[in-house]
């Protein structure tokens, strides 16, 4: 049998570096689709030898979409290897950090990146499928989405002096105070970004209603789901343990992030530099799992703040009470966070101790080992240092939110293409929903792979034998 | 006359330069009406227009045989190109990579990590892209303007893509240049 092979190389509106490839049988129907992940960078083996105190100015060079989330799991690998843990006030700064860069990612995702599908629609021209394209479409939206996003963005440089790469946490807690000032003027903003959000729903819930067909076909897949959450199974970001569902809804495990050697192992594919995590347990493939948003809200029972457990509601009916499988869906479960950390803003910043001069512990109690773990906004993220006495790290061990999703993206694309491809024609919208499928869980491939990048799109049928049998290139 | 045409695309960096340029808020719109937004990571198109675009922007250094053909292919299309950010400038922090080299990099993060597989071995398929030191953008291709900072400020970015959109040489000084 002759096998060909389309390339779609770059993914584009999605973080990092990744490129397909679909092999396609004689009759053109799909074989196989992978996505491969292009980079590598190697931070756990060049971060050995540095002091663990760097770590948070270091780990954050691995990705500027949430460099937030590794400064932060960073120092709370930090505390737990020197033995240093914050008191509240410093605990609650780094949280409200979290939740604007949770707010500034997300936002950013929905409205900038994957937005242009659903506004502009997967078959729209790839000239103004686009943030330009929505400029066009929509002027008024996109300021909104542009607001949301420097609402998020201002926290972060507010409490860390810049919004990339800020410098706030250390080990024991936090750099700097909130001011009084600093904190009215956060507040100023909730409402317009809880606002916007709403918008961004009606959005969402449109789109589904006029598209509930690809919705209910598109990627649609078992899997475990795995995250932090609070000890009453409520939806949690910055701390707690971790919770890991099977893919009928029932509890599989509830663990301390500290003991996360126990549970998970990472299986390798000679075909991507991004490996694939799965549940010890059930063994690799069967023990796969999602994390990020929908892997999040599938393992909440319910969300401590008033408008997002409403929405939450809504969510859980959308399969009776059972986890809610659809790829698309992310979206969703995406805007639904945005509301839960908008208003989790407001809880933090009217809490008394926001404003506390109590800051940092500088008591130390030396362990020379610590795991610091928060939900990223794609999903769990995992540091794990283990330094000598004299502070010099020894081993750095990482997994990343985006490498959990992995098998999930993997599966994805293979399950769209093989919806949406059929014969030798091949329309670019059906590529662009393959693209989709990968954008749906917003990878983070630079942090994955702990790298980015990317290059053109070709479509390329070869035939067993290495010659090629036809190209087709992208409109441009 | 029709607007100055831009394309950006990232290497081996972080994406923070680019959410730097995003930074920049409603002046994106500003910087939309005064050049057209070609292909870059957050736009559709794949690569940059065969007919050529005025100014190039490359985000990251080159660790790899795939980032060598994106620089290579934006320094050929672009009349102007443009280092973005330490990493491009200079390597940055993926550059720590060269102390240990590939071979350990990889072997530590897919051989011996706690959390692999047993035998779990090296990537190593045809599809992927091979792996080598890492170089500055200029040590691979030649660059006109060099702007670095981890990342450069939005103020910096939006000082530089104007400059350049309306013809003029952008000079970085003051509170617009810094490396950190
Ligand atoms: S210079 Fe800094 S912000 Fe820019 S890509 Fe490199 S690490 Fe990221």
């Amino acid at each position: 049998m002759s096998v060909q092979k389309i390339t779609i190389e770059p993914v584009t509106r999605i973080e990092g570096h990744a490129k397909v490839t679909i092999r396609l049988k004689d009759d053109y129907t799909v074989e196989r689709a992978y996505m491969h992940v292009n980079e590598f960078r190697g931070f756990e083996k060049f971060c050995e030898g540095r002091l663990y105190f760097e770590m948070p100015q270091i780990t954050p060079r691995i990705c500027g979409i949430c460099p937030v989330s590794h400064h932060l799991a960073s120092a709370k690998a930090a505390d737990a290897l020197t033995g240093q843990t914050p008191p509240r006030p410093a605990n609650l700064l780094r949280e409200l950090m979290h939740m604007g860069q949770v707010v500034q990612s997300h936002g950013m995702h929905f409205f900038e990146l994957a937005g242009p599908d659903l506004l502009l629609g997967f078959d729209a021209s790839p000239e103004i499928r686009s943030v330009v394209g929505l400029i066009g479409a929509n002027p008024e939206l996109t300021v909104k989405a542009v607001q949301l996003r420097k609402f998020g963005q201002e926290i972060v440089k507010t409490l860390g002096g810049r919004k990339i790469h800020p410098i706030f946490a250390v080990p024991g807690g936090v750099n700097k105070t909130l001011t009084v000032a600093e904190r009215d003027s956060i507040l100023k903003g909730v409402d317009a970004a809880i606002e916007t959000t709403q918008i961004g729903l009606q959005i969402m819930k449109e789109w589904a209603e006029k598209n509930a067909e690809d919705i209910a076909k598109f990627a649609v897949f078992p899997s475990g789901y795995f995250g932090l959450t609070t000890p009453d199974n409520a939806l949690e970001l910055y701390d707690g343990d971790i919770r890991l569902i099977g893919a009928d809804g029932a509890a599989l495990e509830r663990f301390p992030v500290a003991d996360y050697l126990d549970h998970i192992a990472e299986h390798v594919e000679n075909w991507s530099y991004l490996k694939f995590p799965y549940y010890k347990k059930l063994g690799y493939p069967n023990g796969v799992y999602r994390v990020g948003p929908l892997g999040r809200l599938n393992l909440a029972e319910k969300i401590h703040t008033p408008l997002a457990n409403a929405e939450l509601q809504i969510f859980k009916s959308l399969n009776g009470g059972k986890p809610v499988e659809n790829t698309l869906y992310y979206h969703y479960a995406r805007l639904i966070e945005i509301l839960f950390t908008a208003e989790r803003v407001r809880v933090l910043c009217e809490d008394e101790d926001i404003t506390s001069l109590e800051i940092l512990n500088t008591r130390k109690n030396y362990v020379g080992h610590g795991v610091g773990v928060l939900e990223a906004p794609r999903g769990t993220l995992i540091h794990d240092y283990t330094a000598d006495e004299d502070g010099k790290l020894l081993r750095v061990n990482l997994i990343v939110s985006t490498g959990h999703n992995n098998w999930a993206m993997t599966t994805a694309v293979d399950s769209v293409a093989k919806t949406y491809i059929q014969g030798p024609d091949v329309p670019e919208g059906a590529l662009n929903r393959v693209e989709a499928a990968i954008r749906a869980y917003d990878p983070c491939l630079s942090c994955s792979t702990h790298a980015v990048g990317q290059m053109p799109i070709q479509v390329d049928f070869v035939a067993a034998d290495g010659s090629l049998v036809k190209t087709l290139t992208r409109e441009r | 006359m029709s607007k100055p045409k831009i394309a950006s695309d990232w290497m081996c960096g972080c994406a923070g330069c680019h959410m730097s340029l995003l930074d920049m808020d409603e002046r994106i719109l500003k910087i939309v009406e005064l050049a057209d937004l070609r292909a870059t990571p957050i736009t559709d198109l794949k690569e940059p227009d065969e007919s050529g675009v005025d100014v190039g922007v490359l985000e990251g250094g080159i660790n790899n045989s795939a980032n060598e053909e994106v620089a290579k292919k934006m320094r050929a299309r672009s009349k102007i190109l443009v280092a973005l950010g330490d990493c491009a400038v200079f390597g940055g922090v993926p550059a720590l990579r060269n102390f240990c080299g590939v071979q350990a990099a990889l072997r530590r993060a897919y051989v011996e990590a706690e959390s692999n597989e047993e035998g779990s071995q090296i990537p190593d398929d045809p599809e992927l892209a091979t792996m080598t030191e890492t170089r500055a953008v200029h040590e691979v291709v030649d660059v006109d303007y060099n702007v670095p900072g981890c990342p450069p400020d939005p103020d910096t970015i939006f000082y530089v893509l104007s400059e350049l959109a309306q013809g003029r040489k952008p000079k970085l000084k003051d509170e617009l240049l810094h490396w950190d």
